[in-house]
């Protein structure tokens, strides 16, 4: 292990202790009193005051923050003011749902990118490069939720292919599960995937250029060759820094293809908690989701350091 | 039979600005073994002639004439038959050492690559000979150095992993273009030995490119002086420099630092710019910058006509230029 | 810029297809949003629940929705909100972000590491996230929406600011001027930001783009604008609801924001075409 791990290790730390402040704080500005919305409008101060006593709201901002943090270190996280369910069994039912939509989703769009970018770049400024960079311009443009909208009407409505929404559960099967996933995974996975086929692309045609392609050639690797063998992993370089911020955008972008699709995901959890005022569910999901895009960033520091070498040795 | 001969060969490449022609009717001759420099300022088609005889031009750029290696045209050759003839048959070295290696590989990786391609060893064998090529090349610890990444060398080590590369396959030439140029001076020497001793060792032919003809005269027995894209003067090394005859040679002659000048005195240099590609006059190439330039010049392409055997100039006004040399000089 | 200079400029322009395309798509956008404020084909704000579904008609261009709101005139209307939002989320960003990212640069030591290290970690909070949280503090709207794009965007502008400020503090005239006793804050007026002004505008462009997108995104999640206010995400939202009787409501919003966000990203690459010397340089 490496002081540069050690390093992006403590960032990581920093990170998510900033977040969980962060978070905590914009939960202490946001307005409206739990207790009240719990209660509605017509109920008495006293058992307002009451629940807010009995939800621990009167306690000092500091002391909450530390209840809440020294909860998170042991899994201890509270019940949803709302359902009064453990907040840990609210989330793992929903990331049973938003986590494989974003694995399902990512690795889609990493395929299509690769595919697309490489097949474009290899045939650069050929008439297919042309067309799909085109293709793909129209791609980046078009709103995640527009799509998922036309995906339904098509698939679902018109050739019956796919649910058009809802989510049957793990325990009905695998494929059906995996059925009602595949429309919102298509919907998130294309705008992303154009959107990181252009930068393969233009990464790939970019390390093109590079005086060490000139050397490989020059000891007889053919074009092919070159590309898989000398080209492709330090165009890779780019691409994974992108990946990355992705992952963070297609997480949080399932908030919105659950809402398309009527998936019970952390999306529509968070969504729901916050015009509920459950607080508890609130904080907890959002540092899920911000916990989520800083490890995703954290492994593909580290993955640059595997594929590029000159990195450890700036960084020790 | 020559190894190399170079006839007629053009480099057209087409710009944004328009169709440029880079290379113009320009002839080689090499013999194996035989060592030839190619001196001329920068931008003045060394660069792509070199690319030319590799079979690597810039996309847009096409070669026209005939290169012929042992009596094959290499510009007949399909580029699968040219990938079993680059770095196995011709070998070349770039300019800038700090960025010809792949960064993300290892150096042992990139030696072994040619030698696995042409020469099909396996391996462990190939690792063997890459230890080998380091040492020849004059890497201290080559066994550990394998495992290096280009960044952990310096310029000059990576310029002799780059000739180690060359060298791997045994090629019949090895071309250097400005294999030193962006090194430091007390490396460059260094490397220039290396290169000579090599070559000298192996039997191979030289095509060495500098700007420097200083470079030129200590390394290689012919010369070919480029301007333009065209051939102004050619010939045995010494001869040329005994007799330097075209208004170009002569100006970098005249540009070129000497031992035992005193270190007041001024350089002189050619005045003006290397043309553009674009708007070469119809012509000799150099007539925009020539001293004894007249409109003649300007219009028709000037013979290259033998002064000796040994000894070839391209000029209208060779007397002239010849005149001037006895009596001074063209350039004060 | 000399005359000769500025019709070079042109030239570039007409030349590069991206700008060309771009350049008419958002134009027609601004000309549609101009034309909503006096005119409109139709009735964009009125119920009359007699004309509701209405199809496509000399009258009704592309029908009318559920509450008998003629679409075309809806979507025209549209443009406007759009374009407020692109013009007011980026102007936040921009000016900020750029204000600090060149304060960073031109300070250095803790001073960028605190604003450096401040906007990697907004990175941490996706867009759509942070928008989500802002508009649950201010409450959904227009406005607030708006606000919540343009805090978004200052980390981005920040950073991109910083990293081409500081290349440009290395170059020699700068180095130069710096010798010859002049302050930070006139060498960052006269030399640094005349010279990343290119790099910006384009960002700006792309990040107009983006900015369209979220404020969609949020009016479709009911985060955004309210009724009666027009605007692509949330006909959108309500087309969604009738997708089964009426899908053509849920085809027009989309398509209007995807053909502007296509054009304002052509129009950005089409500027990077013309205003980055690095790729119009001949290679
Ligand atoms: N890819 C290219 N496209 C167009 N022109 C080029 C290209 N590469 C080089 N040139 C031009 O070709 C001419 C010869 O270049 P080069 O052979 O590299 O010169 P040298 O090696 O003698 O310095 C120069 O004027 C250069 O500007
Ligand atoms: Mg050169």
């Amino acid at each position: 292990m490496s002081v540069f791990f050690v390093k992006r290790f403590m960032t990581l730390l920093a990170t998510l202790f900033g977040a969980s402040v962060v978070i905590f704080l914009v939960m202490e500005i946001l307005p409206g009193d739990p207790a009240l919305v719990i209660l509605g409008v017509d109920a008495t101060p006293e058992a307002t005051a009451a629940l807010t006593k009995e939800l621990g709201l009167d306690r000092p901002a500091l002391e909450r923050y530390f209840t809440w943090i020294s909860g998170l270190l042991v899994g201890e996280l509270g019940n949803s003011y709302a359902y009064k369910v453990p907040v840990t069994e609210l989330i793992s039912g929903a990331l049973k749902i938003t986590f494989p939509l974003a694995i399902m989703s990512m690795a889609l769009s990493v395929i299509l990118a690769l595919v697309i970018g490489l097949y474009a770049a290899a045939h650069h400024n050929k008439a297919s490069d042309v067309t799909l960079m085109g293709i793909s311009q129209l791609g980046i443009s078009i709103p995640n939720f527009w799509l998922a909208v036309l995906l339904v009407l098509f698939f679902a409505v018109n050739l019956r292919w796919f649910p058009p929404g809802g989510f049957p559960g793990w325990e009905e099967g695998f494929w059906p599960a995996v059925r009602s996933l595949v429309l919102p995974a298509v919907a998130l996975a294309t705008v992303q995937g154009a959107m990181l086929a252009r930068i393969t692309r233009s990464s790939v045609l970019e390390v093109y250029r590079e005086d060490f392609v000139r050397t490989a050639r020059a000891k007889g690797v053919s074009r092919q060759a070159t590309l898989w063998g000398h080209v492709l992993r330090n165009a890779m370089i780019p691409v994974l820094t992108v990946m990355g911020i992705q992952f963070g955008n297609l997480l949080v972008g399932t908030v919105i293809a659950e809402n398309v699709f009527h998936l019970p995901g952390l999306g529509s959890t968070v969504l729901k908690a916050i015009n509920n005022r459950d607080i508890i569910v609130v904080e907890n999901v959002v540092l899920l989701l911000a916990a989520i895009v800083v490890i995703v960033n954290f492994f593909v520091d580290i993955l640059y350091a595997v594929v590029d070498p000159r990195l450890k040795a700036h960084d020790i | 039979m020559l190894l190399l001969d170079v006839e007629n060969l053009n480099v057209d490449l087409s710009t944004a600005k328009g169709p440029a022609r880079a290379v113009r009717n320009l002839n080689i001759q090499l013999e194996k073994g035989e060592t030839l420099g190619i001196v001329g300022e920068s931008g003045c088609g060394k660069s792509m002639t070199a690319l030319a005889l590799m079979g690597l031009l810039p996309d847009n750029g096409t070669a026209t004439g005939a290169i012929r290696l042992g009596g094959e045209n290499l510009l007949d050759k399909s580029e699968a038959e040219m990938c079993r003839i680059r770095g196995n048959r011709i070998a070349m070295i770039f300019q800038e050492p700090m960025t010809s290696l792949n960064p993300v590989h290892t150096i042992g990786r990139q030696i072994m690559e040619p030698l696995r391609l042409h020469r099909g060893l396996d391996k462990k064998d190939a690792m063997e000979e890459v230890v080998r090529l380091l040492d020849r090349v004059g890497i201290p610890n080559p066994s550990e150095r394998v495992r290096n990444y280009p960044h952990q060398l310096s310029g000059g080590q990576r310029q002799r992993v780059m000739i180690a590369l060359a060298l791997s396959c045994a090629p019949d030439i090895l071309i250097a273009d400005e294999p030193t140029t962006a090194l430091d001076v007390t490396i460059q020497d260094q490397i220039l030995d290396l290169i000579q001793t090599l070559v000298e060792e192996e039997g191979m032919s030289l095509v060495l490119i500098s700007h420097d003809l200083g470079v030129i005269a200590e390394n290689t027995q012919k010369v070919v002086v480029m301007y333009g894209g065209t051939v102004v003067e050619s010939g045995n090394t010494d001869k040329i420099f005994d007799e330097l005859t075209h208004p170009y040679t002569q100006g970098l002659f005249a540009a070129m630092p000497k031992v035992g000048m005193g270190r007041n005195k001024r350089l002189t240099t050619i005045p003006g710019t290397v043309p553009d590609l674009v708007n070469l006059p119809k012509g000799c190439t150099f007539t925009d910058r020539c001293p004894i330039a007249t409109d003649a010049c300007r219009d028709t392409v000037p013979a290259i006509q033998d002064m000796s055997s040994t000894h070839q100039v391209a000029c209208h006004h060779m007397q002239n230029a010849i005149t001037a040399r006895e009596t001074g000089g063209l350039y004060k | 810029m000399s005359l000769a200079n500025s019709q070079s400029f042109f030239a570039r322009c007409l030349r590069s297809r991206s700008f060309v395309v771009g350049g008419v798509i958002t134009a027609f956008l601004l000309l549609c949003a101009l034309v909503s404020l006096f005119w409109t084909p139709g009735e964009a704000f009125v119920i009359t629940v007699k004309d509701r579904f209405k199809g496509p008609s000399l009258e009704h261009w592309l029908g009318t929705d559920q509450f008998g709101r003629d679409v075309a005139s809806m979507l025209m209307t549209g443009t406007q909100n759009s374009i407020t939002v692109g013009v007011v989320a980026v102007s936040i960003g921009l000016f900020a972000g750029v204000a600090l990212g060149l304060y960073a640069s031109a300070k250095r030591g803790w001073t960028e590491e605190l604003i450096m290290r401040f906007s990697d970690f907004s990175f941490a909070f996706p867009a759509i996230l942070s928008a989500i949280m802002i508009t649950a503090i201010l409450g959904p709207g227009g406005v607030n929406s708006i606000i919540a794009i343009g805090i978004y965007n200052i980390p981005v502008f920040a950073r991109l600011t910083r990293g081409s400020a500081n290349a440009i503090w290395t170059r020699e005239y700068v180095m130069a001027s710096r010798a010859s006793g002049k302050g930070k804050f006139r060498i960052t007026v006269e030399h640094i930001l005349p010279n990343i002004l290119s790099i910006i505008i384009v960002q700006a462009t792309i990040q107009f783009a983006l900015a369209i997108l979220a404020e969609a995104a949020l009016s479709y999640l009911g985060l955004g604008t309210q009724p009666p206010d027009p605007s692509w995400g949330r006909m959108l939202n309500e087309a969604q609801t009738l997708m089964f009787l009426q899908p053509m409501q849920a085809v027009y919003p989309g398509a209007a924001i995807a053909l502007a966000v296509f054009g304002l990203n052509l129009l950005g690459d089409g500027l990077r075409d013309v205003l980055d010397p690095r790729l119009s340089r001949k290679r």
